[in-house]
């Protein structure tokens, strides 16, 4: 069995463990449909090898140099079938809202590993309903439950940058995507602003207009502008819109 | 509360010890004071019941002056007023007795033949209250040391919750898996090494499982521990794993809380040296300076890394079961600096208590 169009199922195994990936590749090497395009020891080289080759499946670890395997996951999209393996069971809940395949834990035991692989061939066939998680949502999935977002990954063609939201200034919502101000340069992210400012700090970071997020800790003051509308200005001397219900929020935040 | 009232028990019993106080009374007025034993016994039992109740009062102006925070004028002073003030309530309370009773046949003129004995009265008086006031000391002293003993016992149960927390955070199970893991790869690649892992796995899990019942171990054991650990995690990260040791020879027989700094070894490899690609280094530095035995793990890590679960719970653990069992003796400091981790632990260098209490220790060090 193949993929849909008879061709080989393009493979890339992601884990910083030299012995990890070696029982993945041996258990593997019995299926001569699965064509093994990558290894990968980090989640920066994850992300270039599937950005370039373009594979049909990933085999992810999850606690990883760099990035992690949830990060390596929203900077991919879902358009691959993964199959996450680990030692650490807590991340079972998570690995199936963002739609993984499968979840191995370690140790792998071969039995286990050919169901796991018998179900992402009848992903990667049709015959299993991917439901893809629209690249949006995905980054909502795929962050940790309970807690604040410390760090934005993004993907820059087969590049990674990561953003620490201490030096983002500002997120701006451009149609699908998110552009994150941050350090002079702004990032684009396949997000939606609400998604973003769920995820943030919300005595950090304000929703001040319709498309925009603020760092508050950048505002350095508000100005009128116009009739009735205003405009924060940040110490980077950006000019940023502020909504009428943004500056009612605002305003409680700054007298506070 | 007062603490006699709070239970009439207790009421009960303070009460029958002022019996024989009564019949006491009852012969200083019947031979010394010149009544009959019926008039004596008479007044003395009445007089002293109601005094048994104005001696707890001396309950609060003993509260109020603790022995070892008070200074003499002020504690000579407060129960010198409370003595008078008491007795010459007395004073009163028999003097309307007398009178009433002196109403009564047989008891005809007691009023005026007891007012001759009110000096003996006011005396003894004086001399009862301050009994009181000796016996409220007593009591506060015997509350003391039962709150004391309570407080202990409550230490005592943190410091042991300490220690059983840690010791049963001491294998982690990830460790475990990860490295049955790395023995399931092996097994077809290389069954030598394969062999060689479940060895250094068996041979540290092993050395884990005594140490539970040791209160203390010496330096040299707890380090050969961390080696029979990193020699296992060395198989999976290979070189990315490097240790360096710095390690004072007579810091080796000071004695440290069993598998107190081998969390913090496996720390610096799950934390540091796993969010580096290219590895990095954990140093180890133990020395011994003015009765002190100074440790300090410093390992490299990523301040970039992804955020991982679980951080922070092992050091805390370290640094309670450090406060549980040196209170202020020992310190316990975290710090990260650039891409350093360093864990600095400071605790009085014991040589001789696990050494009396466990003389076989010594034959059991094999590294």
């Amino acid at each position: 069995m193949t993929t849909a169009d008879g061709r080989k199922i393009r493979t890339i195994i992601v884990d910083d463990e030299d012995l990890a990936r070696q029982v993945l590749r041996e258990f593997l090497s019995a299926h001569p449909e699965i064509d093994i395009v990558a290894e990968c020891a980090n989640g920066f080289e994850a992300v270039k090898a599937a950005t370039e080759l373009k594979p049909d499946l990933v085999f992810l670890d999850i606690q990883m140099p760099k990035l992690d395997g949830f990060e390596v996951l929203e900077l991919l999209g879902s358009g691959m079938a993964v199959i996450f393996v680990t030692a650490y069971d807590t991340f079972a809940i998570r690995a199936f809202e963002v739609h993984a395949v499968d979840y191995l834990l370690k140790p792998i035991g071969a039995p286990r590993f050919e169901a796991a692989l018998e179900r992402a061939k009848e992903r990667l066939s049709g015959k299993l309903p991917s439901t893809p998680l629209p690249a949006m949502d995905l980054a909502a999935a795929a962050r940790p439950p309970l807690q604040y977002l410390d760090r934005i990954p993004v993907r820059d063609g087969a590049s990674v940058s990561i953003i620490p939201v201490s030096k983002l200034d500002y997120a701006e919502a451009q149609d699908d995507y998110v552009a994150l101000a941050s350090q002079g340069k702004k990032h684009l992210k396949q997000q939606t602003i609400s998604s973003l400012e769920a995820a943030l700090d919300p005595s950090r970071f304000l929703r001040i207009h319709r498309s925009y997020i603020v760092n508050l800790e950048r505002v350095a003051r508000i100005e009128p502008y116009g009739k009735d509308s205003f405009v924060a200005v940040l110490n980077t001397g950006a000019q940023i819109p502020v909504s009428r219900a943004g500056h009612a929020r605002l305003r409680a935040f700054l007298d506070r | 509360m007062h603490p006699i009232l709070a239970q009439l028990r207790r009421l009960l019993f303070y009460l029958l010890g002022w019996i024989p106080l009564a019949g006491m009374l009852a012969y200083l007025l019947a031979v010394p004071g010149g009544l009959t034993w019926i008039e004596a016994t008479a007044v003395a039992f009445p007089l002293c019941l109601l005094y048994a109740f104005v001696c707890l009062a001396a309950w609060y102006p003993c509260l109020a002056t603790p022995l070892e925070r008070s200074s003499v004028p002020r504690f000579l002073f407060t129960h010198g007023v409370g003595a008078v003030v008491a007795s010459a309530l007395w004073l009163f309370a028999a003097r309307t007795l007398g009178r009433m009773l002196a109403g009564f046949e047989g008891f005809a003129g007691l009023d005026s033949r007891l007012s001759g004995d009110l000096p003996l009265l006011f005396g003894t008086g004086v001399l009862l209250y301050l009994l009181a006031v000796g016996f409220h000391y007593v009591l506060l002293a015997v509350e003391a040391s039962r709150q004391a003993e309570a407080r202990l016992l409550q230490a005592s149960l943190l410091a042991r919750d300490a220690e059983l927390r840690a010791l049963k955070a001491q294998v982690n199970p990830h460790f475990l898996f990860n490295s049955l893991n790395s023995i399931s790869a092996l097994t077809a690649s290389d069954p030598a090494k394969a062999r060689e892992m479940c060895v250094l796995l068996g041979d540290f899990l092993r050395r884990t499982l005594g140490l539970g019942e040791k209160p203390a171990i010496p330096l040299e054991e707890e380090i050969s521990l961390i080696h029979a650990f990193l020699a296992v995690e060395k198989i999976r990260y290979g070189d990315r794993l490097k240790m360096e040791e710095t390690i004072d020879r007579e810091a080796l027989s000071a004695e440290v809380p069993p598998l107190l700094l081998q969390p913090l070894v496996e720390n610096a490899v799950a934390h540091g040296i796993a969010n580096l690609v290219g590895g990095g280094w954990i140093r180890l530095a133990a020395g011994r300076h003015d009765g002190l035995l100074d440790i300090a793990i410093e390992n490299q890590f990523d301040p970039e890394a992804p955020p991982r679960r679980r951080s922070g719970v092992g050091l805390a653990n370290v640094r309670q079961r450090l406060e549980a069992r040196y209170g202020n003796h020992a310190s316990f400091s975290a710090s990260a600096t650039g891409d350093r981790f360093r864990v600095a632990i400071s605790l009085p260098a014991d040589t001789t208590a696990a050494q009396a209490s466990a003389p076989q220790d010594s034959k059991e060090r094999v590294s």
